[in-house]
């Protein structure tokens, strides 16, 4: 596994950290390629099923990052979501997944910086988790 | 117990010859020992089969939702709690409701009962106020009420009703001192690999038969997300991913809901503590965010709800 690398899969809000991977691409920040990002409208638009989701096809690592509160597109979506992820990752943890896999930040369009120096850590403590052990669905599925 | 019974039969003959309520929701005898069931009494006639004693554990308040008539109903602390929750959200309304209010002493754990039987069949089963006496073929048993509670029972702080029209017999007085949450610091203190293994040992005998979701009254979703196909959100097999999926979705869904009253647990045929999950949820509402679920019909659930000063120190 000497050449193993993490996949993570990154939910990154169309108004603000979506906009902040952009401008880090742009100022052609350097940060690794390991990680998917998936768009969406806002952080509260994501369903804890999206999460388990990602798990259960492998995903190493689960990186979720929206607006500061206060900054929300729709006032109030990253707030719902803060009490959402608080138990969903509490529970998780409990349950038996490594809190290393699981991240959570608050990266607004302009934080190109923050956005380059939290996915290098991100990133980093994934890898040091290794390679995802549970929650993985191995089977075909059926319908 | 009898002194229950009675009144309730009194109040649902009372409201149901008054024209008060188009049906009573209560219990009456099942067929087997240890096991009432739910009855929804809807003539004068039929209200001489509604009972009460410590075998009503069915959570009463999963009848409610979806019901457009006028209904009494039998509620101990649990099930009014969850019909403050039905309430809040919106399945039913409250001038539908006449809540027949049971303060409750705990009710009797089956499963610890029929073990203590080794298979002896009970003929007879009568209830004083803190023993069961259990007779019966080579058998006559007296057993302490309190070291056969429900596991929920054992811990519970709220046994009087939350809301109630009326009530079938004197408050009780609610436990304190009892440490609610042990079983799940146990399980905070394992390393992520044992708690793997702990929950993975806990559900290996689950043959998703779906009994816990369809006790529990605050599952009242059109289409369960295990139901759904696109996208499937869970396998239908029993690979052990997808039961583990099943639990703890339906565990999250609970987040915030749940009133820990066992419906589950109580449910489920080959015993698998399922309260293991919705209860590390229900400890970490009233620490993060001071809720507790079906308290007060006029704050909205805690996942309904946020406040600026919200825990956020897992964000980066």
């Amino acid at each position: 596994m000497s050449n193993w690398e993490p996949k993570i899969i990154a939910f990154l809000c169309n108004w603000c950290s979506y906009g902040a991977a952009d401008l880090a691409g742009v100022s052609r920040m350097q940060y690794p390629p390991n990680f998917r990002v998936i768009r969406v409208p806002c952080t509260g638009r994501i369903n804890p099923k999206f999460i388990l989701s990602a798990l259960r096809h492998g995903a190493d690592g689960v990186w979720v990052s929206g607006c500061h509160p206060g900054d929300c597109h729709y006032i109030e979506g990253n707030l719902y979501a803060r009490r959402k992820f608080a138990l969903l990752k509490n529970l998780l943890e409990h349950t038996g997944i490594e809190p290393k896999r699981l991240h959570f930040s608050w990266i607004s369009s302009a934080e190109a910086t923050k956005f380059a120096d939290v996915a290098r850590e991100v990133i980093r403590t994934v890898k040091e988790a290794g390679p995802a052990r549970h929650f993985i669905k191995k089977q075909a599925e059926v319908a | 117990m009898q002194a229950y019974t009675e009144r309730i039969r009194e109040a649902a003959k009372r409201l149901l010859s008054d024209e008060k309520v188009d049906v009573v929701i209560g219990f009456r005898k099942g067929t087997i020992p240890f096991m009432n069931e739910p009855y929804l009494a809807k003539t004068p006639e039929q209200v001489d089969q509604l009972v009460w004693d410590g075998n009503c554990g069915v959570n009463l308040a999963n009848y409610l939702p979806r019901r457009t008539d006028r209904i009494a109903v039998v509620a101990k602390g649990c099930d009014s709690r969850n019909i403050v929750e039905h309430i809040v959200e919106n399945q039913i309304k409250r001038e539908q409701l006449h809540i027949l209010g049971a303060p409750c002493k705990g009710m009797m754990d089956k499963r610890r009962i029929n073990a203590e039987l080794k298979g002896r069949e009970p003929s007879s089963v009568e209830e004083t106020g803190s023993e069961i006496k259990i007779k019966g073929q080579d058998l006559d048993l007296t057993l302490s009420r309190s070291e056969f509670l429900q596991e929920n029972c054992a811990i519970c702080i709220h046994r009087n009703p939350v809301i109630y029209d009326d009530l079938v017999g004197d408050l009780v007085e609610e436990q304190k001192d009892v440490d609610r949450y042990a079983d799940v610091r146990k399980v905070e203190a394992m390393s992520s690999e044992d708690k793997w293994q702990y929950f993975d040992d806990l559900i290996s005998t689950c043959i998703r038969c779906y009994a816990c979701r369809n006790a529990c009254p605050a599952c009242y979703c059109p289409t369960c997300f295990v139901d759904e196909s696109r996208p499937q959100w869970v396998g239908k097999t029993i690979d052990p991913t997808d039961t583990r999926t099943f639990h703890f979705l339906r565990a999250y869904h609970l987040a915030g809901r749940c009133t820990d009253c066992g419906a589950c647990e109580r449910s489920c045929p080959v015993g698998i503590k399922v309260r293991q999950f919705t209860k590390k949820l229900e400890k970490d509402v009233k620490e993060l965010f001071d809720y507790e679920a079906g308290i007060n019909p006029d704050m909205r659930p805690a996942l309904d709800f946020h406040r600026p000063d919200d825990p956020q120190g897992f964000i980066k």
